[in-house]
């Protein structure tokens, strides 16, 4: 592999101010593709949502799904664009096997939307401008399968399959600005971005936003100039990042990288790079060239987009409430505190948190469950806390048997292990597992007087008016009761009895 | 104006991802300088002021329902590839990542 | 030859109306003269037999029933092999598709099916429509009927041989600089350009996506109208369709068919002519005027001055949308798959080595000059200079055709410059070849319907000459009410139609 010489980051910091530009693609997830009937949902088998237009078939012609472009504009709206009053689909004209039309049919100098911003909040609570220069709509291309040589890399490949289920899935890509003066904070912004522009994405419903499955993928474009010059270095772009934390690494990554070879007198190569998510690295890819003609032009075989205002602005109303806003209204309706909100989003567990809220649990108890008991299951197994298998519903089901006295605290995370070990719902597992708290008050009082009679030194103490000495005598009882007691009526019992 | 060389069209070739021998760029090199001459007067028609036309008539806004519509089966998409494997149409080696 | 291959199909359509005759009859006439003659005029590049047969028989079938699905259900038609037909070859005249099978019909053959005209084959054309000759197809040329020593024109010289030759009653063709107009014109035959929009270009496999257009090949004006308003009309897969109602094409021809064009203004382009116009083809062009005229039509000349440039903007967009749509012959899908040796050390070719060997295989020359001129025209410092330009000439065509049906309600010009000329005689010269299209090309650009039909014969060569006649937009009408008289006048000149003096081609298959 690789064997690039990176400078420390801190290092690099001294030396040169990064610039990035971050292009992320979505997949729409609308019932169709771009540009033909055939369905756009993930993983058919191979070539079975083809048809001779997205197959590129000769004399087959496109025709433009009106929900693609009803989410472009809403994509762009939610960003703060423009909506172009008129626009064209150009081809983009480059060779590849993965392509049918050896043209990706996209927009060139008349995107759909265009000047526009996102608001980024970062960790420390600092929010960061970033400026969108245009989000436009264009297809996906297959996928290729490389067979022979080594495990299915493209490089030593013999052959390849190509399955173009995916070819002309719509595909909106947003283009940043060149985010600049962001320092230190570069891979931090560059995560935070992605990962807000991603929030957006989920809140408007226009796209499954898996980034483990592709339907949204960054490219990350980075350059270094030298420190206060203010200039635009050479760029490298890495393709497909695709996870949150990768963005940030790939960053770290190009900045450490490309430090150590200008600090070395030596030139950056303009190209684009591929990251590698298990070494973390990125590695060359094909170099930049005149061989990027892509001979752009209008699509003559589709008419002009013109959304017409009043389009735009029904459009407008159908925006979701930003999830920025939307936290911050959550957050007093929770009477959250800072650092409990900036948890609670740290862990992944604000849109379960809300839903389990939304359930009925009080907000407190949600938060406590999902982040205490959930975030550590989560994490002592290394799965997502959303994929534990334990759903908001079952959260606000087990505080609500809390709150109504039939568990203790101890009693619901025994709830939870069998939550987690799929044991059925939470009513179930308690019968299943006979967890509920006992309130037969013979059987208790019973169990009180057997360890009045066992531990008459502490019986005594209580008499005496030392009360706070009850709760050995409390934990005697739960033993007995094997947990499923009350511990508040035990208590009771055992001063009614003793004072 | 519209010399073209021998070098150019070779780069155009290439980017076309036409093999052409060298006695086709020898041929085609010339016939094109000949056809660009014809045509070199388009530079002086038309002025700044003159839109362009990319679609003779002034249609916009052709949309399609997003309803899915039934398409090929495998079978019949794989039916003229010159090879399939796996369902798939197999193509030889691919050299870099676009 | 039977009555029958000489006959019109609106007297096809009669006699099976009349129940003289059978679809499946006629079908086997047709079929039986392509195996007599084809041989000599190539105008074919598949013959379906069986399928034309079994097509004819539904129809019979449907007229025996006493439900015909369509003006011209059972009259057998040619199809340009530039269409995609349903398990039937489609190869474009190219060595690139030669074997391909469609897996579905472009709109126009669909829409030929359900009107139940049976499909006799795939007529011969320039690879991929590139040329006006028929000349760079890759399986031979076509002869024209007329001389077999020369050009049918093209690139449909395929259906408008067949049509001359008896070989089918009706084609259709496809139209992206004169490519129905101009091989109508040098066979003696009538040829409709519909307006861009008009005519569905789905499974059309595209040569330049903004200039194509599908349409009618016929003897006869009221026999392009009948076909014209079959294929015609609205197509949800074609974005660029019009979404409005074909019109009363077939009305309009049979009112024309009355020879009087009381109040009608007729322009003539004035830089349509003259200069590099054989005179036999000016003085033919004259006469059909003189005769417009005493049919009541009041004649104008008018100007339209960017048409200078129609050839140089039109061999600049189209070769540049070819360019890209040519792109997708890339032996990975379908169609020919060259793979070169293996490198010396042994590395196998990769995708590219085989896209590129296979480009070159695949392609004639003809279609690789314009594919590399393409890509000259829209490559970054090139597009400006070349394409952009190209297309601001567009508007100034367009404002040509508006300025002039201000003053006329059609605009006439000579189809082509010249008969046809000999076989191999501009093989050589492209920029040659390229100035027939000089009076079809500016319809093209400017989207506007066109027709021509036969003007008579020149007197040097005694070979047929064209005149056309061009309209509004979405005014297709007129082209059929103005040909249609004109074609009225003439064949009362003639005696009967100019193609009762073509060879018969009796025993020329050898
Ligand atoms: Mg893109
Ligand atoms: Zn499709």
């Amino acid at each position: 592999m690789s064997t690039d010489t990176l400078l420390s980051f801190e290092e690099s910091l001294e030396k040169f101010d990064p610039a990035m530009g971050l292009e992320v693609h979505v997949e729409l997830n609308t019932n169709t593709k771009m540009f033909c009937g055939c369905p756009a949902v993930f993983g058919g088998e191979p070539n079975t949502q083809v048809c001779p237009t997205c197959l590129g078939l000769p004399g087959a012609m496109p025709a433009v799904n009106a929900k693609a472009v009803e989410s472009a504009m809403r994509i762009g709206l939610a960003l703060n664009c423009e909506i172009a009053e008129w626009c064209r689909f150009a081809r983009k004209n480059y060779f590849y096997p993965d392509m049918p039309k050896n043209f990706q049919t996209s927009q060139y100098d008349e995107p759909i939307a265009f000047e526009g911003y996102l608001d980024v909040e970062l960790e420390s609570g600092e929010i960061v401008r970033i400026d969108i220069e245009r989000a436009h709509m264009e297809e996906d291309t297959g996928k290729s399968l490389h067979v022979g040589g080594a495990t299915g890399r493209i490089h030593g490949a013999d052959h390849s399959l190509v399955d173009y289920n995916r070819a002309g899935i719509p595909l909106i890509e947003i283009v940043t600005k060149p985010i600049m003066g962001s320092r230190e904070k570069a891979p931090e912004i560059a995560k935070a971005y992605v990962a807000q522009l991603r929030e957006l994405i989920v809140a408007l419903g226009v796209s499954d936003a898996r980034m483990d499955q592709g339907s949204i993928r960054a490219d990350v474009n980075l350059s270094l100039a030298p420190i206060g010059t203010g200039e635009l270095g050479t760029r490298t772009e890495t393709k497909n990042v695709n996870s949150l934390r990768s963005v940030e690494r790939a960053v770290r990554y190009e900045m450490q990288r490309h430090a150590a070879i200008l600090s070395a007198g030596d030139a950056i190569l303009q190209e684009t790079r591929h990251w590698h998510e298990d070494t973390g690295i990125t590695t060359s890819g094909r170099p930049k060239s005149d061989a990027d003609d892509y001979r752009y032009f209008p699509e003559p075989d589709l008419v002009p987009v013109a959304p017409s205002r009043e389009w735009v602005e029904e459009l407008k109303g159908t925006l979701p409430e930003l999830p920025r806003e939307k936290r911050a209204r959550l957050q007093k309706d929770w009477g959250f505190s800072d650092l409990e909100m900036r948890d609670t989003i740290g862990a992944g567990a604000f849109g379960l948190v809300e839903e389990t809220i939304a359930a009925g649990a009080a907000p407190q108890a949600a938060r406590k469950w999902w982040l205490s008991e959930l975030a550590r299951r989560a994490n002592d197994t290394g799965t997502d806390i959303a994929e534990l298998g334990v759903t908001p519903a079952d959260v606000a089901a087990v505080q609500a048997l809390v709150d109504a006295g039939s568990l203790n605290d101890k009693l619901a995370r025994q709830v939870f292990d069998g939550l987690v070990a799929g044991e059925g719902t939470p009513e179930e597992i308690v019968a299943a597992r006979g967890l509920a708290i006992v309130s037969d008050e013979g059987a208790l009082g019973s169990a009180v007087d057997k360890a009045i009679a066992e531990n008459p030194d502490v019986a005594e103490k209580i008499r005496d008016g030392k009360v706070a000495a009850a709760g050995a005598l409390i934990g005697a009882v739960m033993k007995e009761m094997r947990g499923q007691a009350d511990a508040g009526r035990v208590r009771e019992l055992i001063l009614e009895k003793l004072t | 104006m519209p010399e073209i060389s021998r070098d150019e069209v070779a780069h155009l070739a290439d980017l076309a991802r036409i093999d052409l021998s060298d006695a086709e760029l020898d041929q085609i090199a010339p016939q094109l300088s000949v056809i660009l001459e014809s045509i070199a007067s388009i530079n002086e028609v038309a002025s700044d002021d003159i839109p362009p036309t990319s679609h003779a008539l002034p249609l916009t806004n052709v949309f399609r329902d997003d309803v899915v519509v039934p398409g090929l089966t495998a079978e019949q998409a794989l039916a003229m590839a010159p090879e399939s494997e796996q369902q798939r149409f197999s193509v030889p080696r691919i050299l870099g990542e676009e | 030859m039977t009555d029958y291959l000489l006959s019109s199909a609106t007297e096809l359509v009669a006699a099976l109306e009349a129940g003289e005759t059978t679809s499946v009859e006629l079908t086997t006439l047709f079929l039986d003269r392509i195996a007599a003659v084809d041989g000599a005029v190539n105008a074919f590049l598949h013959v379906d037999r069986e399928g034309a047969l079994a097509q004819a028989t539904a129809s019979d079938e449907r007229r025996a029933a006493g439900n015909p699905a369509s003006a011209l259900d059972g009259v057998p038609i040619a199809v340009k092999d530039v269409l995609a037909t349903e398990g039937l070859p489609t190869t474009c005249g190219s060595k690139m598709l030669e074997g391909w099978i469609p897996p579905y019909d472009a709109t126009v053959v669909a829409r030929l099916k359900q009107a139940g005209l049976p499909i006799l084959g795939k007529t011969n054309m320039d690879e991929f429509a590139m040329g006006s000759s028929t000349e760079h197809s890759a399986y031979g040329p076509t002869h024209n009927p007329w001389d077999l020593d020369r050009i049918p024109g093209g690139s449909g010289g395929g259906s408008a041989a067949a049509v001359a030759a008896f070989e089918a009653p009706l084609a259709i063709g496809t139209d992206t600089g004169g490519s129905i107009r101009q091989p109508g014109a040098v066979t003696g035959t009538v040829g409709v350009k519909p307006t861009y929009g008009g005519v569905s270009r789905y499974g059309l496999v595209a040569m330049a996506n903004s200039l194509d257009q599908a349409g009618p090949v016929s003897r006869t004006v009221l026999d392009s109208a009948l076909l014209h308003e079959v294929i015609g009309g609205h197509d949800p897969h074609d974005s660029t369709s019009i979404d409005q109602p074909v019109g009363a094409l077939v009305e309009a021809a049979r009112q024309g068919a009355g020879g009087d064009l009381s109040g009608l203004r007729v322009g003539v382009i004035k830089e349509l002519g003259g200069d590099g116009y054989q005179p036999g083809v000016l003085a033919r062009f004259q006469e059909s005027l003189d005769l417009l005229v005493a049919a009541g039509a009041e004649v104008v000349e008018v100007s339209c001055p960017s048409f200078v440039h129609a050839l140089a903007a039109y061999y600049l967009i189209m070769p540049s949308e070819a360019s890209s749509n040519l792109a997708k012959f890339d032996a990975m899908r379908y169609g020919l798959r060259v793979v070169p040796e293996a490198a010396e050390n042994g590395t196998q070719p990769s995708a590219e080595d085989v896209m590129r060997a296979s480009r070159d295989a695949g392609f004639g020359d003809e279609v690789k000059r314009r594919i590399i001129l393409g890509t000259y025209a829209l490559s970054s410092g090139y597009y400006d200079a070349y394409y952009g330009q190209a297309q601001k000439v567009r508007t100034l065509i367009s404002r040509d055709f508006d300025a002039a049906f201000e003053k006329a309600d059609v605009l006439v010009s000579p189809t082509a410059p010249t008969t046809a000329f000999k076989l191999g005689e501009k093989l050589d010269d492209p920029v040659a070849m390229y100035l027939n299209d000089l009076a079809t090309i500016p319809a093209n650009l400017a989207g506007v319907p066109g027709i021509s039909l036969p003007s008579g014969l020149a007197d040097e060569d005694g070979l047929p000459a064209g005149f056309q006649v061009l309209a509004p937009a979405l005014a297709d009408d007129r082209l059929y009410r103005v040909g249609a008289a004109l074609e009225t006048l003439l064949e009362k000149k003639w005696g009967g139609p100019l193609l009762a003096q073509a060879p018969t081609l009796d025993g020329a298959s050898a």
